[in-house]
């Protein structure tokens, strides 16, 4: 054979691989909305990046007559790329195949672009899309789920891990994705569970559809599973493109620097805050007002409203957001919004992203359900993410910052490296009204106009206590600023940790309130 | 969140004007456990009944064996007392649906 011959018979073979489980069931992909895996990795990274390899490893199955059977790339598409010139690691299951279930060798095609991803410090990005283990393989392919949770737990803060659910990933599936970083969500296509509909129903009795069970929409609400919602999934290329742009491509890396951009003006801080604590605005206006072309880019959105969490930019720099929200239940922590807000916190520690904390909450959410969900354990999350991140620690109290949610939210308490403080903070162990109510009880109580007494109560104690003054006069507070002077305060901040260093005693890992 | 979905919550004895949530909104009112009803703790199939309404029972008696994810949960009596209501034996039952209620 001379090699021009040789080069058709591979050209052959790449074709017959490529066409992945035919052009009937990649029609049928198509039909839901779905693109075809190959078409999937080439639409999300820069034209003419994708490399691609094992295009011809072959599964070893030969139970069931699976020895008859050929699964073109068994099933999966690996290789590597680049989006807007980072090169990344990437990995597509192809539903047409299969279903793009999962056996050994479809895991190690897995577990290798993840072991060359993590060697060459590059992100990885798992587009998941299959019916779950394929059964014909037995023990095997939890094999090969098992090794790849292994090397996701591996790569946790050394590169980034970004999951894409493209379609149905359940069962013992969806445990890669829960381990990696940030997950995409696309509306009506991905469905995530761990028993389905079915086994709901014949077990339990209850009747509940996929898309109820486990869909975009339940996952970006109500579990905070994943971390961005998308209507198609273009849209969703769109989303990685972005976050791929303000992250590290490793740990030992710093995220990239654009031009430094300022605010639009109609994001003007002066005007967002309303002075009475007990009225809200939207925080997400006064990051903006802040940020670099006040372009914030928020993680979770629909989940735990009551803290926000993103990435913007202040003077190029990439900085990683976190701001209580006096929209939604008064900007509280409880349960859900401390997860959120501990989970961003130790990525931006772990990939060098100096943190920047606005405050404005009245404390931790009351309740019994509270309570009883564990509100102690999951709110220890959060002190503990910020006391250990040794990144740059910024923060700026705007308004209330009262008891616990005062300390929690970098305080200096905690080391934060920077407390800014506008002259509408109030730094005070509670509000007003509640300590006016317990220190001047018998007052209150014993007075001929109790009302009168208690109004006049809280006002001594608002004018006493519920400013930034005490706070600074003890050095908790560095600069009490004028909320226009806060970029220029941020970015000098910023400027001088560029080099921050902080020595912490060895330890293996420290053991976190999970 | 338009302004006009605005609400009010209280921390701390002052009242703040504020969004609230879907999970907010939909909590648990607190009901301390009742002993005497006996619920299902799971949805399941009651496989046998070992009681009969007006039977005295001891605390630890077994009542019945409610049939879940494939395993025959063994239900015992909380406390002693006097049978007021038993379940049909064959039928499938909602979790926290009474079962046993004891006097």
């Amino acid at each position: 054979m001379s090699l021009k011959q040789k080069l058709l018979d591979l050209f052959k073979r790449i074709e017959k691989v490529q066409t992945g489980g035919g052009t009937k069931a990649i029609e049928k992909q198509v039909a839901m909305g779905k693109l075809p895996a190959r078409e999937r990795i080439t639409t999300l990274l820069d034209r003419d990046s994708f490399h691609e390899y094992d295009l011809f490893v072959e599964h070893k199955c030969a139970d069931f007559d699976m020895d008859k059977k050929k699964l073109a790339a068994d099933g999966v598409i690996t290789g590597t790329g680049s989006i807007s010139g980072h090169p990344v690691g990437i990995f597509a299951q192809d539903f047409t195949v299969a279903g793009g279930s999962l056996g050994l060798m479809h895991a190690r095609k897995i577990t290798k672009i993840m072991d060359h991803s993590i060697k060459m410090g590059i992100p990885l990005i798992g587009i998941n899309d299959s019916g779950g283990a394929r059964i014909q393989e037995g023990v095997n392919s939890l094999a090969g789920y098992g090794e790849i949770f292994y090397r996701n737990t591996l790569a946790s803060g050394v590169i980034p891990q970004i999951s894409v659910i493209l379609g149905p990933c359940a069962g013992g599936a969806v445990y890669s994705p829960a381990l990696t970083d940030f997950v995409f969500v696309v509306d009506k296509i991905s469905k995530m569970f761990i028993t389905g509909p079915e086994v709901i129903k014949t077990v339990l009795g209850e009747e509940i559809s996929m898309e109820d069970l486990g869909g975009a929409k339940v996952h970006t609400e109500i579990t905070g599973n994943a971390h961005f919602f998308a209507e198609s999934e273009q849209e969703c290329f769109q989303q990685i493109k972005k976050l791929v742009s303000f992250i590290p491509w490793n740990n030992k890396k710093k995220a990239d620097s654009l031009p430094p951009r300022p605010p639009k003006s109609n994001y003007n801080v002066e005007n967002i805050i309303p002075l009475d604590p007990k009225k809200p605005y939207d925080i997400r206006d006064v990051i903006k007002s802040i940020c670099d072309d006040s372009d914030f880019f928020e993680i979770q959105k629909s989940w735990a409203a009551n803290i926000v969490i993103g990435f913007a930019r202040l003077n190029g720099e990439t900085v990683g957001i976190v701001g209580n929200q006096p929209l939604v239940l008064a900007g509280v922590l409880d349960v859900d919004s401390s997860d959120k807000a501990a989970r961003f916190i130790r990525y931006c520690d772990a990939f060098n992203i100096p943190l920047i904390t606005l405050v404005d909450l009245p404390g931790y959410l009351p309740g019994i359900d509270q309570e009883h969900a564990g509100v102690i354990r999951h709110g220890a999350k959060i002190l503990y993410a910020y006391s250990e991140a040794t990144v740059p620690k910024i923060t700026v109290i705007l308004r209330k910052a009262y008891g616990g949610g005062y300390i929690a939210m970098c305080s200096r308490h905690l080391g934060a490296d920077f407390v800014f403080a506008w002259p509408s903070a109030e730094i005070a162990v509670m509000g007003p009204e509640g300590a006016a109510n317990i220190i001047f009880k018998a007052e209150i109580a014993g007075a001929e106009d109790p009302n009168e007494m208690r109004r006049q109560k809280v006002l001594e104690y608002t004018e006493k206590f519920a400013n930034p003054y005490i706070a600074a006069a003890n050095g908790h507070v560095d600069s009490i600023i004028n909320p226009s002077e806060t970029r220029e305060f941020l970015i000098h901040a910023i400027t001088v940790s560029a080099n921050k260093s902080e020595v912490r005693a060895f330890r293996k890992h420290g053991i976190p309130p999970f | 969140m338009s302004n006009n979905n605005l609400k009010s919550i209280v921390i701390d004895d002052s009242v703040y004007e504020t969004g609230l949530t879907k999970k907010y909104l939909n909590r648990k009112t607190y009901k301390p456990v009742d002993q005497k009803r006996v619920n299902a703790f799971i949805p399941g199939l009651i496989q046998k009944v070992f009681v009969k309404v007006g039977d005295k029972v001891k605390a630890g008696d077994k009542l019945l064996i409610l049939e879940a994810m494939k395993m025959q949960n063994i239900v015992n009596a909380p406390l002693a007392g006097i049978i007021r209501v038993v379940p049909k034996e064959g039928i499938l039952v909602k979790k926290n649906e009474l079962l046993v209620d004891i006097e």
